[in-house]
């Protein structure tokens, strides 16, 4: 991938999980609300409005067949990119599911607003999920299903060296094996369940991967949470809602302690919320939040239990020129990220996709504009209230391509050292199909777009409608997305669907 | 299984129950492995039930806890030391699992197995399984390999012990951030089973590794461990090794590594001569009083008395006596709490001269303090100002102190100062109590909150076993017996159980004279609850009384309740009267 690094990207669509046709409805619950790859890159993660959580793993090397088919189809499209991994659905669960705060009299979603991976031991996969209020800790663990061949053999039973102990039952008239423990099966099956028999045959071939809630972290959050961040040390956490962040030890789930208060004594008085939070991605006592006021606080937690000082500020002074209500509002940020290095930060607001760094506070050292066609529209934007539409960004493994989201499913990559101009725009589409009807580049929504080609779709777009270019369905806002951590390969939602796209 | 005898069967369920699905079930048979274990025998334990064990690593935590915890005390079912080793395949899986209290108790395990086990098995079984740890693929195993080195070095051959030193230096210096935290914290355990040689070159260079970590957790972790470490070398040697860096950590940039130096300094200075306390530990730990960190403040507050006891008076007053005043001014209610509950200790430090001039302005300051934690900490402590003072000094602040606690909007304040009421009373005498206390012994017994007139009458039994029962008779059961009248029940139900810990107290005579007519009055009580705690009062009494007053006042009285309306009541005067039969029958 190196000759690639700082330039312009050639972006191919690689898969889509969960597609529609255009006619179909998307249930709320099945709409995606957040995407997160492991440190690996072998899995990703998918978290719904439903409070589901859905996991994709790389194929392997076993399956050679599909490896095939996918290998001739992209030596079709270009030669020099083979390695992309593919991804195939291993296992979903239920993460959260709706509450009722009868205290506050408060409904709680069951949406998982944040989900991050941890550091998996022992073979198991660990992951953070958490909806507005609770955090949870979830083990997805590979069921070891021993060799159907063994219970085949009617000899095995018999000629076990643990004769006592391998004996199906002591109590005759119970012959049902446990499966609690999944590597039971060779003491238990029994002749009378032929099904079971098929079952761990089939077991062989496909994983079973099951999903046990290891720890609750609840009732620390009297506000929304809108983050969660592991710690490098691979011991803490944190949880940042509205007004406070929480540190937390991921073994001990029944107390948190607040290093984050911004809650003034008089509600009133209120200028400014958090709006997302993460841990630098090697120093352990670093820590940066943005706000809705448009600053990222970088914080020092060596330097006192209570992190209400900030160490850096970073601030765009360019946005202080024209103020106005919609422009205070637009300058909140909506996601800020680190890049493996922890040298910059990437941030997303309402309009822009900036770049800063750890070195310069007072401007960004690139800003990449998304939006800045709606600027004229900001009036009517926050009269429907998609002025605060929150969009994630995402950055490369080497730090220097980054991605966002914007409104009618466009994806938008640029590149370090390249202006806002340069940058590629992506469609996920739904369907291929009924895209190929409105718009005559056949390949438009998949392909990177170079400057001039970008253009003519401009122009082909706005023949079509104006108000289609924000479109306020909200189906077709690309708010979620996830950068894989070692190759050119981004994983984004838009409404229940998921797409791959690679370079 | 026609072959399982009768007597096994309740063994064969215990086994049955090990593959249970019910996870109860699996929990109660692990927890009778040694039965299980028994009932096989030596060589069925060691060829069936241990493999068994080796392949159930799956379970749920609880029950590899349980596991962990049996196999620790295994080695007599497995046919004793010389078959220990077979044991270590099911603890060496446990070693590897995720959960940190199974990979704990298994190390536990296995380092109490390990130090039984015979020194040719140590080298053929236990440090190989040692080195499989420390080169596992997860960090787990790594970090469970880091607890075993002390117990497989002492035996192991030269070459052996060479190879062990530099896994661990190796682990010392691993990727993950958890593996080096278990170096840290175990690396004292080691050292102290490695030569003194190697001692210096080795251990004392992934020492200071260890203290220049990126991982404040890791450092912090190095910092707990370097008292022990410290005690291990000679005392020029700790000067030399140890002493800079904990100077150098009382300084880091971290606020949470100084707080780890703050609660270890003391320790520390155990293993150090006088001469470097006096130059580098004092300056640090007067640097640490004065932290710009409140938590580092309070740990460091809490050592006060410690550090001054083991420092010449005239050291701690130039040095740490400033500090305290300081503290005691403290803009953290934290570090002002942490220091009154310490500071009185210093008085029989300083001396009679120092602890009047010093120290009484500062107790007297914190008995002001408007956090309540600040003065009951005080209070708490009493007898030691008392000891070196006398409490006259201090009485003209303590009253006004007392009297805002006991009134505290807070229940919880108020109970803990109903707790040191007796220690109260005994250090001012009958004398100051019956004065300004007295009143409010009183008035707890009718406060809003249960605890605190349950706590209140406690707290009369406890006055009248200081002062006795003839001052009791004058001052606690005039005003108590009035209570009798109250309108409230919740009132009249607290006179009741201040009655049943009285009667004990004042002995057979008093119970019968005044007591007992007031419990029997009460039985008439329109109030069901007052009745049958009245049933209740009066089973408590039948051990103090005789047992001709035992047939004329109280058996009739429970007969009467008896027959009451209520069933609650019934309940209860049966359950008097039947203890009645008891004592008559015993007696």
């Amino acid at each position: 991938m190196n000759p690639t690094t700082r330039r312009h990207l050639e972006w191919k669509f690689s898969q889509v999980f969960g597609e529609r046709s255009p006619d179909d409805e998307i249930l709320d619950a099945d709409r995606i609300s957040t995407v997160e790859f492991d440190k690996s890159g072998d899995y990703v993660a998918v978290g719904d409005r439903g409070g589901r959580i859905v996991i994709f793993e790389t194929k392997d090397g076993k399956n050679t067949a599909d490896q095939h088919y996918s290998r001739n189809q992209l030596e079709q499209l270009d030669y020099v990119s083979l390695n992309h991994p593919e991804y195939r659905y291993k296992t979903e669960f239920q993460s959260h599911e709706p509450e009722f705060d009868y205290l506050k009299s408060l409904e709680i979603e069951e949406k998982i607003n944040k989900l991050k991976w941890c550091t998996s031991l022992s073979g198991s996969l660990f992951i953070l999920s958490t909806n507005d209020k609770t955090i949870k800790l979830w083990k997805v663990k590979d069921r070891k299903v021993k060799k159907a061949r063994e219970i085949d053999s009617p000899h095995q039973l018999l000629s076990s060296e643990n004769t006592l102990l391998s004996e199906k039952s002591f109590m005759n008239e119970q012959g049902i094996p446990s499966f609690a423990n999944g590597n039971h099966v060779e003491s238990g099956v029994n002749s009378i369940f032929p099904s079971q028999e098929l079952r761990s045959k089939i077991a062989n071939y496909e994983d079973t991967a099951y999903a046990r809630c290891r720890r609750v972290y609840a009732h620390a959050h009297d506000f929304n949470i809108n983050s969660i961040s592991n710690n490098s040390d691979g011991e803490t956490f944190i949880s940042a809602d509205d007004l406070r962040i929480n540190l937390w030890n991921l073994e001990v789930s029944n107390q948190s302690f607040n290093i984050i208060d911004m809650k003034p004594s008089n509600m009133e008085e209120l200028t400014e919320v958090i709006t997302s939070a993460e841990f630098h991605p090697i120093h352990c006592n670093l820590l940066a939040y943005s706000s809705s006021r448009g600053f990222i606080r970088l914080v020092d937690m060596r330097q006192s239990a209570l992190c209400d000082y900030s160490a850096r500020i970073f601030q765009d002074e360019e946005c202080h020129g024209s103020r106005s209500f919609l422009t205070e509002i637009v300058a909140s940020i909506t996601d800020i990220k680190f890049p493996v290095d922890g040298r910059h930060i990437l941030s997303r607001d309402y309009m822009n996709l900036k770049l800063w760094d750890m070195h310069m506070d007072s401007s960004p050292v690139a800003t990449f504009k998304i939006h800045e066609h709606l600027r004229p529209k900001l009036c009517d934007l926050y009269n429907n209230d998609s002025i605060f539409d929150k969009f994630e960004c995402c950055l490369s493994g080497d730090g220097l391509h980054f991605a966002t989201g914007s409104y009618s499913n466009l994806l938008r990559i640029f590149f370090h050292g390249g202006g806002s101009d340069e940058g590629a725009t992506i469609e996920a589409s739904k369907d291929p199909n009924s895209i190929k009807n409105r718009k005559p580049l056949p390949r438009s929504r998949r392909s990177s777009l170079s400057n001039l080609t970008r253009g003519f779709y401009k122009q082909g777009h706005e023949s079509t409608s104006v108000v289609d270019e924000y479109s306020l369905n909200s189906s077709s806002k690309l708010q979620h997305l996830a950068w894989h951590p070692c190759t050119y390969l981004i994983a984004c939602a838009s409404g229940n669907s998921l797409f791959f796209y690679h370079a | 299984m026609s072959t399982v005898e009768a007597p096994l069967y309740p063994i064969a369920v215990l086994i049955d129950e090990l593959k249970n699905d019910d996870i109860q079930l699996r929990l109660n048979s692990i927890r009778r492995l040694s039965t299980i274990a028994r009932a096989l025998g030596e060589d069925r334990t060691r060829s069936e039930l241990i493999p068994f064990l080796s392949e159930n690593n799956d379970d749920d935590d609880e029950v590899l806890l349980a596991m962990a915890e049996e196999l620790g005390v295994f080695v007599p079912y497995v046919g004793g030391v010389e078959h220990a080793h077979v044991l270590l395949t099911p603890l060496e899986t446990l070693c590897t699992v995720e959960e940190t209290c199974v990979r704990d108790k298994a190390v536990e395990s296995l380092c109490k197995i390990g130090s039984q086990m015979r020194e040719n098995d140590l080298i053929e079984r236990f440090t190989p399984l040692v080195k499989r740890l420390a080169a596992g693929e997860w960090f787990t195993a790594r970090v469970s390999a880091c607890g075993l080195f002390h117990i497989a070095y002492p035996s192991a051959p030269e070459t052996l012990k060479t190879e062990l030193r530099s896994i661990y230096g190796q682990l010392c210096q691993d990727d993950m951030p958890m593996v080096r935290r278990s170096a840290a914290s175990n690396l004292w355990k080691f050292a102290g089973t490695v030569e003194s040689a190697h001692l210096k070159a080795d251990i004392m260079q992934m020492f200071e590794d260890l203290t220049q970590d990126d991982q404040d957790t890791v450092r912090l972790l190095a910092v707990e461990g370097c008292a022990a470490l410290g005690k291990l070398l000679e005392p020029q040697d700790c000067a030399a090794r140890i002493l800079p860096v904990i100077v150098n950590f009382s300084q880091d940039k971290s606020w949470r590594v100084r707080y780890m130096v703050a609660n270890q300094l003391y320790e520390l200075c155990e293993a150090l001569g006088p001469e470097p306390i006096r130059t580098d530990l004092l300056p640090a730990y007067v640097r640490l009083l004065r932290d710009n960190e409140a938590e580092v403040r309070i740990a460091a507050a809490g050592k006060v008395t410690k550090f001054c006891q083991i420092l010449s008076p005239e050291l701690a007053i130039q040095h740490i006596l400033p500090c305290v005043k300081e503290l005691s001014l403290d803009s953290s209610q934290h570090v002002r709490a942490a220091l009154a509950s310490v500071v009185m200790g210093m008085a029989p430090v300083l001396g009679k001269d120092a602890t009047i001039e010093q120290l009484l302005p500062i107790f007297l300051s914190l008995l002001k303090d408007e956090f309540p934690d600040v003065r009951l900490n005080i209070i708490s402590k009493l007898d030691q100002v008392n000891q070196v003072i006398g409490i006259d000094l201090l009485s003209q602040s303590l009253l006004p102190a007392i009297v805002e606690l006991a009134e505290d909007r807070h229940w919880r304040v108020r109970l803990a100062i109903i707790e040191y009421i007796p220690l109260l009373a005994n250090q001012l005498g009958v004398g100051f109590f019956d004065d300004k206390l007295g009143g409010l012994c009183m008035q707890w017994l009718q406060d809003k909150v249960y605890s605190i007139r349950d706590a209140a009458a406690k707290n009369l039994k406890h006055l009248a076993e200081e002062f006795g029962p003839d001052w009791a008779m004058q001052h606690i059961i005039p005003q108590v017996l009035e209570i009798a009248n109250d309108s409230h029940y919740l009132h009249r139900m607290t006179l009741l159980r201040a009655i049943s810990l009285l009667g004990p107290v004042m002995g057979s005579e008093i119970t019968c004279s005044k007591l007992l007519p007031v419990v029997v009055n009460a039985s008439k009580d329109r109030v069901p609850n007052i009745k049958f705690n009245v049933a209740k009062v009066l089973q408590s009494l039948i051990s103090v009384v005789d047992q001709s007053v035992v047939e004329k006042t109280i058996r009739p009285c429970l007969v009467e309740l008896s027959e009451d309306p209520d069933v609650d009541v019934r309940y209860f005067a049966v359950q008097g009267l039947q203890s009645i039969d008891q004592v008559t029958m015993s007696s």
